[in-house]
């Protein structure tokens, strides 16, 4: 302890050299020469004020979460908004150094690049009364994912929330697990929950006696509406249009399941877009324009990935079918970036995430134990949350893309079809 | 008279006679035997003895009619089996058809819903359409074979309504099948024939 003190007393220098302030609010600079595949050290100094230790905390273990950057850990003392020894902390092999305080209704955050000893951001949050609580604990994932993307250009993921189902109901966790929480009641098994852009709402397929309908759930009230669009038959797979106004499902009768389009929020009438002669077309998820769709079709005999264009034109397959194949290839999910296709497929008997580029349709197998499912992007377009039995129990789980690393997201009660919100940041 | 009515009234008639049996008359005041009215036991006799026989036959005919309609319950609801990630109809599914086929003939109010459903291999999402498509294709049997589009309903449970746990090969072919359940008019099952 007695190291560590005097570690940190070195770290802030006591009389530092004025440097130049960046007083641009939003002040994002990508002032390290981040290389993708690099991980520059960050090192986060001691956050004085009430909840300092929970927003240290929370920010070190975003910052790990990234796997962008090398969180460099072992700095256990407050001191205030004194000057950085860049000397030091430049030893300790950091690139970048986060100062933050916390004052009873914001936090106030700055980033350095220790090599040219100048700030990377300085940023005000607003930070609700209660620390510890969600909202609370959203705004830190929020300043996390600032930082993230002062240092590495790119914005971090740490304020999005996690939908999956579990023992029928909708649940809804954060990035690190913390407040898992059910936000339907229990009945109707409602499966397939996905996000609204705004993170607002959710819809969802739900059994009911005549058949599966489609809802939307008002986070923010907690009611849900069932759409008039979708009384009878199989209703299922809803994903909401990127620009949040439209639900495209699938709808089953008797001849075959096809993707159709219906209005979210009004009684206009439905659009159909694909026409399968009889199959299954089914998991719809949209490119990021909103002018094409990925899905799920039976039309080759088994399942494989298609893209056709929201108009219904040219349909094609995606994955890479090849006649006499019979490998099952299902639930794909379109990067928000718009280059992968995320979809699991079966490899060796056993279901395994995969992804396929889009402009030279190259495939990757991300994972390899046990089975793994329903694989569903991050904002950042690098990580996966996916459904997997590799713990006995099936469970979520968030893979690096990049790096392979995999952590268990979820605990608890057998957990499944899950979906990630867009960020849920301040803008 | 239709055929729960002359089950009725036999039934009625036979209760009747066993109740008249049962009864034990107040004893008659001792009277001269010749004023006497004569009781012809034979016939006594004779009328019981048939009574008995009409009580036994409504008996086995009710007996052998509630089989019937248990066993034409049993053929209705009967289930059919699927291949792995298939939805056609195997031969041994056709019979099971074929044999709701007449009792719904028979049963005009009967109205069914048939609720496809999968093993829990593969995505739980595909596997909603697929439930969908085995119910439909158990629908198409059965109107391709005449029966009315408009009494059966189909649902898809998916995955999700397991009868079998675990991951053998046969927990997995149990769950592979269409389930038929009366929504309507299952109160009062006719047997083909009757």
């Amino acid at each position: 302890m007695t190291a560590g003190l005097a570690l940190v007393a070195s770290v802030i220098a006591v009389a530092g050299p004025a440097m130049a302030q960046d007083t641009s609010r939003t002040g994002v600079h990508i002032g390290l020469n981040y290389q993708p595949g690099t991980k520059p050290g960050v090192l986060v100094l001691p956050i004085a004020g009430a909840g300092g230790d929970s927003a240290h905390a929370i920010i070190e273990r975003d910052l790990d979460f990234a796997d962008a950057m090398n969180v460099i850990t072992g700095i256990d003392q407050g001191m205030g908004d004194a000057a950085v020894n860049f000397a030091l902390v430049q030893k300790l092999g950091a690139a970048a150094v986060v100062q933050a305080s916390l004052a009873p209704s914001s936090l106030h955050v700055i980033v350095y690049d220790v090599a040219k000893k100048r700030q990377l951001l300085t940023r005000d949050f607003a930070v609700p009364a209660t620390p510890g609580a969600a909202d609370w604990r959203l705004v830190i994932h929020d300043a996390s994912d600032w930082i993230q993307q002062a240092i590495t250009g790119s914005r971090g993921i740490a304020a999005t929330r996690i939908a999956f189902i579990r023992d029928g109901q909708i649940y809804i966790t954060d990035t690190d697990g913390a407040d898992t929480r059910p936000v339907t009641q229990k009945g109707g098994g409602p499966l397939s929950p996905q996000w609204h852009p705004t993170g607002r709402y959710l819809t969802y397929s739900f059994f009911a006696p005549r058949g599966t309908q489609i809802a939307v759930l008002d986070l923010t009230s907690g009611s849900a509406h069932a759409l008039a669009a979708t009384p009878t038959g199989l209703n299922s797979t809803p994903a909401f249009t990127p620009d949040g106004n439209s639900i495209v499902y699938t709808h089953g009768d008797e001849n075959g399941t096809d993707l159709y389009l219906v209005p979210a929020f009004s009684n206009d009438p439905t659009r159909r877009i694909t026409v399968g002669h009889g199959t299954d077309n089914t998991q719809p998820t949209f490119s990021p324009d909103g002018q094409r769709l990925a899905f799920t079709s039976g039309r080759s005999g088994h399942p494989e990935v298609y893209i056709v264009n929201i108009d219904g034109t040219e349909p094609d397959l995606l994955t890479p079918f090849q006649f006499g194949d019979d490998i099952y290839r299902a639930s794909p999910n379109w990067s928000p970036d718009g280059r992968l296709v995320v979809f699991e497929s079966r490899v060796n008997g056993r279901f395994q995430i995969e992804t396929i580029a889009l402009r030279d349709r190259t495939v990757r197998q991300l994972t390899s134990d046990g089975i793994n499912e329903d694989p569903k992007w991050a904002p950042d377009s690098r990580h996966v949350v996916f459904t997997s039995n590799r713990t006995g129990v099936r469970q979520l789980f968030i893979l690096d893309s990049e790096s392979g690393r995999t952590r268990q997201l979820t605990l608890g009660g057998p957990a499944r079809l899950s979906a990630w919100s867009r960020s849920m940041g301040s803008p | 008279m239709s055929h729960r009515s002359r089950l009725a009234s036999l039934l009625i008639l036979a209760g009747a006679v066993a109740a008249a049996c049962a009864k034990t008359p107040p004893a008659p005041a001792p009277a001269p035997a010749q004023a006497a009215p004569t009781v012809d036991s034979s016939r006594l006799r004779d009328s019981l003895a048939n009574a008995k026989r009409m009580s036994d036959s409504a008996a086995a005919e009710h007996e052998r009619q509630a089989a019937a309609v248990a066993a034409a319950r049993s053929a209705l609801v009967a289930k059919v089996f699927f291949d792995y990630d298939k939805s056609d109809i195997t031969d041994q599914g056709k019979a099971i058809l074929d044999a709701k086929v007449p009792i719904l003939n028979t049963n005009p109010g009967i109205r069914i819903r048939v609720e496809g459903d999968c093993d829990r291999r593969g995505s739980d999402e595909y596997n909603l359409a697929l439930g969908q498509r085995r119910a439909a294709a158990a629908k198409r049997y059965l109107t391709d074979h005449g029966i009315d589009a408009g009494r059966i309903d189909i649902i898809s449970y998916g995955a999700e309504r397991p009868v079998a746990e675990g991951d053998s090969e046969d927990a997995y072919s149990q769950n592979r099948r269409d389930e038929f359940a009366i929504v309507a008019g299952g109160d009062n099952l006719k047997v083909a024939g009757q």
